[in-house]
């Protein structure tokens, strides 16, 4: 055969797949996947981004939604903030997408959030994050303050978390610790703790060198009162911050540490075995034994093929939200904007816990509590529950400027309606 | 023991001999080995004693297991204090058992089995079991079961032939201040012969004896005295820590022995952020010597130079990697291996950056820094699909995890070496300048090309070793760093900044320089840090630094002569 043969056969059977391919997507859905693949956040968010390839993977085998296959159209945002509001624009303008799956850090929500008002379309956001916002536009999947950090300084504070006295709130420096430290310097003075038994400190992102910190943070809690540390560091700088610990023998025992941001994904990154005691608070854990769970890890790794992919807490919620999508949307009958909003609060879904998920009229969901001991093969030992499911509550209600706001898109249409001034907009 | 006792009829029934024949057997097996086996012989002896005298004792013990055995902490709890106190022989093994996360229990049987190296046996007899029930699980600990096992186990084992181990029970002995283990630590100091362990023996009581309210209130007031003796900050905390109601003599010499120790503790935070600050200083040394070649010798604005050092972190994690499932044994060796293969693969990946990039671009800097951050995303992202984006797990080799104590500092063997390391990185460096022939025709070339040149140097091979040497300087810096950071893309990133401030502060071109400069960076940031906090402590350096650029912009240790003016 000679070459020009060859070519010109290869391009009648490219061309027919590009025409097979566009007469295809006519009848596709598309769903939209922001999260970045490069950069500092690709640690995180890259796993994400194969849950919802992995979910639409799943919906398809079932048919798809109203009779139609889902189609993913994945971008890149590159940890990149401004590329955030860009790339959204290109997913809503250009590809059309019904519904974006995507972003990680508040700034990056934050970034997006005018796009998604004013091409109207709709976000999950997967993430617990600091709350203090309601859009209506952005469905809120992960944890408020309420669902994650009040409860673990609950457990604290209780017989069986240690009865802690002091506290040492440490958080990266950025806008998600800084406001989840905020309320929770609030709610420990409401609980009556001295305003001396509180150390805050912030570090730089990608922070590496800890030995006065933890130092420092150890000499605070060797003043005779039980101490624990409440950490809001995110990222990278988790690593050494642990090592750390373990290297200045700080044990769990003697002044245990809760996270907010520690999950599977960043224990599988290091050896546990000095971190053993040490506490995360989620509202999921790739430990929880319930049939649900089991199943999930196993369809996960077998999509992923590898037998040893863990699953963190952001999964579920992106599983949340992509299920209580998608219900809304058969409920609805349609993918237009407006109306899969107005179907959606009241949906409920099943979580990945044995429990259920409603997404409520704040666009929060509610969700049940965890707290986690590090065991030493990276994985977490349940040590305490919520014994209900706890609504999330969009606006704190132990900040000055907040404690009056209620969000209601349902009966309110509103996002910051002040119940005192009975007006919208805070 | 022989046979398979009845463990009923053990708990019923106090006259069974065989269960306390092995306890005693125990004891001698042990006191062959120690030169206290008096004090496990009184200890036993006590032991059996308090066993016969108490006949309700055994009943105490099968309570304790059947707590152990509903799943929930606050029986658990019960369990471990009934225990410590039943000085029943088998409690030991037990809440040893728990403390090493190898107690089981069956709800079912009501029975509890500890998981030994031969297989499963009873906790109670002792005796093997064939088949485990079907619904064995673990006992289940968390912090406030953890932290009763310790003060358990510190009773239960300050007869222990281990001197450590009798150093550890005293000191959660020290912590939970249990009153019970007052008279065996009495026996225990009475025949303790190792001085430290005395030491640590002693504490224990006078913690005991401070917070012991019915004690005679000189007795109190001589033990807060004894306890400014340990000196450290757990004793502070325990000395602040005495109840309100304390006569007043107590609490007066709580407070000065309180105060002592704080006073003599400032002094050695000085020490340690001093320590700290070379620790860091270290850590910048590392991270910049590659730099003070290639941009202090050449003069190229590399900023791939962080890549290189992720390369040499990666080729870690290979080097590990293939040890971890090859040849196991080796892996003490692993950062010793890693070394030449680390400095290998960058300096060849450098020299590659070189020979096809930055020679086209020498004299244009502008060019050269953008090309090399180009460079430098172009290796985060080939790494990131080589290796994924989450971090890798390089492990520490043995001789470098823990530490050690130095008066009141804690030294982690970790950081020491690393330090040891960049000085001997820093020494080969200079040495390789100076004293060899590559050194001389570096020197000859940076300083006056067209010479060199003419000497029949080949000055274009010359400028790819330098960077290659530079290059392969930063990979050896990240085998080092891959032990106290993260081995992610990212690596290289938090570095780059660092390393072109040291640099620069250090004086271009010098690399006493960038050691002084490293150094100073480094101890100025730590004592900094406790005050103003790590962000602010960072603003503040950054800003002194360009004050001080200003001031003098050849940086520390200027470099004088005519190659410079030229």
């Amino acid at each position: 055969m000679s070459l020009f043969k060859t070519m010109t056969i290869a391009g009648a059977v490219l061309a027919g797949a590009l025409t097979a391919s566009a007469a295809l997507a006519e009848d596709t859905i598309k769903v939209g996947v922001l999260h970045s693949l490069s950069g500092t956040m690709a640690i995180s968010e890259t796993t994400l981004k194969d849950t919802v390839l992995f979910l639409i993977d799943e919906q398809n085998k079932k048919g798809g939604v109203l009779g139609k296959k889902l189609e993913p159209v994945v971008v890149d945002p590159a940890s990149n903030w401004p590329l955030f509001a860009e790339k959204a624009r290109e997913l809503i303008s250009k590809d059309k997408v019904s519904v974006v799956f995507g972003c990680w850090t508040s700034v990056s929500r934050k970034s997006v959030l005018p796009v998604f008002k004013e091409l109207n379309s709709i976000l999950f956001y997967p993430v617990q994050y600091e709350g203090e916002e309601s859009e209506r536009n952005v469905f809120y999947t992960g944890a408020a303050p309420n669902q994650q950090a009040i409860p673990a300084v609950d457990y604290l504070m209780s017989a069986d978390g240690g009865s802690v006295k002091r506290w040492v709130l440490a958080g990266t420096d950025y806008v998600y610790p800084r406001t989840t430290n905020k309320i929770l310097e609030a709610y420990l003075k409401a609980k009556g703790v001295a305003a001396e038994d509180i150390m805050i400190n912030y570090t730089p992102f990608g922070h590496s060198d800890w030995q006065s910190i933890v130092a420092d943070i150890k000499k605070f809690g060797s003043a005779g009162k039980k101490t624990a540390v409440v950490s809001t560091i995110n990222g990278d700088a988790n690593v050494p911050f642990y090592k750390e610990l373990g290297n200045q023998g700080i044990k769990a025992t003697d002044i245990p540490v809760v996270a907010f941001s520690v999950g599977e994904e960043e224990l599988a990154g290091l050896d546990a075995k000095p971190l053993v005691g040490h506490l995360a608070a989620w509202n999921y854990f790739e430990s929880i034994k319930t049939p649900e769970n089991a199943q999930f890890i196993k369809d996960w790794q077998a999509f992923t093929k590898n037998p040893k992919r863990t699953t963190n807490d952001p999964m579920e919620a992106t599983v949340i939200g992509f299920h209580a999508w998608v219900a809304a949307v058969t409920k609805a009958g349609t993918t237009d904007t407006d109306k899969v909003i107005d179907t959606l609060p009241g949906t409920k879904v099943p979580n990945l816990t044995g429990g259920t998920a409603e997404v409520l009229p704040n666009h929060h969901i509610t969700k049940p509590v965890y707290i986690g001991e590090i065991k030493a093969d990276g994985q977490f030992d349940i040590v305490w529950q919520t014994k209900s499911l706890v609504p999330g509550a969009a606006w704190s209600s132990y900040l000055e400027g907040s404690k009056d706001l209620v969000a209601d898109w349902v009966t309110l249409k509103c996002g910051n309606y002040n119940t005192i001034t009975k007006k919208c907009g805070g | 023991m022989g046979g398979e006792p009845n463990s009923d009829m053990y708990m019923s029934n106090e006259e069974t001999v065989s269960p306390r024949r092995h306890w005693n057997e125990t004891v001698m097996l042990q006191s062959l080995k120690t030169p206290t086996r008096l004090a496990a012989l009184l200890i036993g002896a006590l032991v059996l004693f308090l066993a016969m005298a108490l006949p309700s004792v055994a009943q105490s013990i099968d309570d304790a297991i059947a707590k152990l055995t509903t799943d929930g902490y606050s029986d658990t709890a019960a369990a471990i204090n009934a225990l410590a106190t039943s000085g029943s022989p088998r409690a030991l093994p037990i809440v040893q058992a728990l403390n090493d996360g190898k107690l089981q229990f069956s709800a079912s049987d009501k029975k509890v089995f500890i998981v030994t190296a031969t297989g499963l046996v009873e906790a109670v007899t002792g005796a093997p079991v064939a088949t485990p029930p079907a619904d064995i699980s673990d006992v289940r600990a968390n912090n406030r079961i953890r932290g009763l096992v310790n003060a358990a186990l510190g009773a239960l084992s300050l007869a222990n032939p281990d001197p450590q181990k009798r150093i550890a029970s005293a000191d959660a002995v020290f912590k939970s201040r249990d009153e019970g283990a007052l008279a065996a630590l009495d026996t225990a100091i009475a025949n303790e012969t190792n001085s430290t362990v005395a030491i640590a023996f002693k504490a224990a009581k006078a913690a005991i004896i401070l917070f012991k309210a019915d004690a005679p209130v000189n007795d109190r007031v001589a033990a807060a005295q004894a306890i400014q003796l340990r000196g450290t900050q757990d004793a502070v905390a325990l000395l602040r820590s005495l109840p309100a109601d304390t006569p007043k003599p107590v609490l007066e010499a709580a407070n000065a022995s309180a105060k002592a120790i704080e006073y003599n503790l400032a002094l050695w935070s000085m020490a340690q952020n001093a320590w700290y600050g070379l620790s860091l200083g270290s850590v910048l040394l590392l991270a910049a010597i590659g730099l003070a070649i290639t941009f202090g010798v050449m003069g190229i604005i590399n900023m791939a130079h962080g890549e290189m050092v992720m390369i040499g972190a990666y080729v870690t994690f290979v080097v590990q990697e293939i040890i971890r499932t090859r040849f196991p044994g080796l892996f003490d060796w692993s950062l010793t291996i890693a070394l030449p293969l680390a400095f290998m693969t960058s300096g060849l990946v450098g020299i590659a950056i070189e020979r096809t990039i930055i020679r086209w671009l020498y004299g244009r800097p502008l060019d050269t820094l953008l090309a090399t951050w180009g460079i430098s995303l172009a290796l985060q992202q080939t790494v990131r699909s080589i290796f994924g984006a989450n971090n890798r797990e390089v492990g520490s080799p043995s001789w470098m995890s823990g530490s050690f104590q130095v008066g009141q500092l804690s030294i982690t063997w970790g950081r020491m070496w690393i330090i040891v390391f960049a000085l001997i990185v820093f020494a080969g460096l200079i040495a390789i300048l100076r004293r060899t022939p590559l050194g001389l025709q570096m020197r000859a070339v940076t300083q006056n090309r067209s010479m060199a040149s003419a000497m029949g140097i080949p000055t274009a091979w010359i400028d790819a070793l330098t960077f290659g040497l530079g290059c392969g300087i930063a990979g050896i810096a990240g085998v080092a760093l891959s032990q106290i950071d993260n081995v992610s893309p990212n690596l290289g990133q938090g570095y780059i900044i660092d390393s072109f401030m040291v640099v620069v502060f250090g004086g271009v071109g010098n690399l006493w320089g960038t050691l002084v400069g490293a150094m100073t960076l480094g101890i100025v940031n730590k004592f900094l840090e406790p005050v103003a906090g790590a962000v602010l402590g960072k603003i503040f350096v950054l800003v002194a630094i360009i004050l001080f650029i200003q001031k003098r912009p050849r940086g520390l240790f200027a470099l004088k002569g005519r190659a410079v003016e030229s």
